[in-house]
């Protein structure tokens, strides 16, 4: 290993992207794991009824808990979510990957994949079709 | 001796499952990927094994940040499918086998690999999409399923010598079980993804075509590439790829790759497959 003892690596120079580090898990506990909890159905329900009363069973910081309210899902992120963990509230919504790619690249879902269908994005986060947000077929 | 008769390689992107679940494999958008699962299905069924052995990870279903063990072995006799968060996918409940799964688990520890031993594990995608591709939609899986689950969520990962390690270990442990079976090893996850932040949305066909033939020719190659490559390089979920170091671990120094399909995209993922049986 090349680096001190005990301290993650930096990934700061990666763009776009938030590796979930020891230190990210720990500022994202309780989000992450208010999210988890929608993996059972009654939670669901409970949390449909009244999204704010549900929250107050979990420790999130008030930030953490307006980046949910507001489905800030970049936000989420920033302040210790976990992608698998806030893609259980985005499919709560109805959401699919796509249409969450798209909020966090601030684009459309319809353009987030015509990125997908058209090679994605390179390692610096740029659309590899530069076209693929000017054609009108979806394919 | 349990034999090895082949190993699996394969993403398993959740889309892939509920496309199959919602007979959407005909549309335009996945016939070309589905295509390219015949023969793969049409290898399997030849395969005939009596246990898989799926190296996958979980993705906040079994296991969340309460605990988070980087190897766990699952030794029960079922293993139902997950609620992920919008009701488990309607496929059959997963038959483990317990006396091989035990075996192992005996084995890789006292050989050092320290597991987490699972008696109830629901199973989600990670596990049941593979099965999906390789098996299509049968009433009941045809073989027995050992899965081998694998942190991959919680920065640091193993690494991919260590996994490439574990399958040499997993192999001993084959070697030294008594009755005859037949098993398949899958490494699953991957290839190139990233579903997180501005950048979601990363592929890159190049990394993915470099590991699929070091995969078969060089894996020790393979080995050295250091996480923030993976990241860097295939995106953040394309960190998953380790996990096919395990099975490749598993087999022979020398395989034969019997085949390859590659597809971008389904979903937001490189969808690679590639079958490898022992020369």
């Amino acid at each position: 290993m090349s680096k001190e003892q005990g301290v993650s690596e930096d990934f700061s120079d990666i763009p776009g992207t938030y590796v979930f580090t020891p230190e990210h898990s720990r500022k994202g506990y309780a989000l992450n794991m208010f999210c988890m909890s929608l993996n059972n159905a009654a939670n669901r329900e409970a949390f449909r009824a009244d999204e704010e009363k549900y929250l107050g069973k979990f420790a999130l910081t008030p930030e953490q808990r307006e980046t949910v309210l507001e489905r800030d899902w970049l936000g989420m992120l920033r302040l210790g979510g976990n992608i698998y963990y806030t893609f259980k509230l985005a499919a709560f919504d109805g959401l699919s990957m796509q249409a969450v790619g798209g909020k966090m690249s601030g684009i459309t879902e319809e353009e987030f994949r015509r990125i997908m269908i058209t090679g994605g994005k390179d390692p610096e986060g740029r659309p590899r079709n530069k076209l693929s947000l000017l054609e009108s077929d979806s394919g | 001796m349990a034999e090895i008769v082949g190993g699996f390689g394969t993403s398993h992107v959740p889309a892939i499952g509920a496309a199959m679940d919602h007979h959407k494999t005909n549309e335009p958008y996945w016939r070309p990927l589905f295509a390219g699962y015949e023969e793969a299905r049409q290898w399997m069924a030849d395969a005939k094994p009596d246990v898989a052995i799926i190296v996958y990870n979980d993705h906040a279903s079994a296991f969340s940040l309460e605990l988070i063990p980087t190897f766990a072995i699952g030794v029960a006799s079922e293993f139902p499918p997950a609620d992920e968060g919008y009701g488990p996918r309607q496929v059959p409940v997963v038959k483990g086998h317990p006396e091989l799964a035990w075996h192992l688990a005996e084995s890789l520890i006292l050989d050092e690999f320290d597991m987490t031993i699972a008696n109830e594990m629901p199973v989600d995608h990670g596990l049941t999409v593979p099965l999906s591709i390789s098996c299509g939609q049968p009433e009941e899986w045809p073989c027995a399923v050992i899965p081998l689950c694998v942190n991959v969520i919680q920065y640091p990962p193993p690494t991919g010598a260590r996994c490439y390690k574990l399958g040499k270990a997993i192999r001993r442990a084959l070697d030294a079980f008594d009755p005859n079976l037949r098993i398949v090893i899958f490494g699953t996850g991957g290839m190139s993804h990233q579903l997180q932040g501005e950048r979601a949305g990363v592929i890159n066909e190049a990394f993915d075509a470099m590991f699929l033939d070091k995969f078969v020719s060089d894996p020790e190659a393979l080995t050295h590439i250091p996480h923030k490559e993976y990241m860097a390089q295939a995106g953040s979920e394309g960190i998953e790829l380790v996990m096919w170091l395990i099975m490749r671990g598993a087999l022979n120094d020398c395989v034969r790759e019997v085949y390859r399909h590659y597809h971008v995209s389904a979903s937001n993922t490189a969808a690679g497959l590639i079958i490898l049986e022992n020369a």
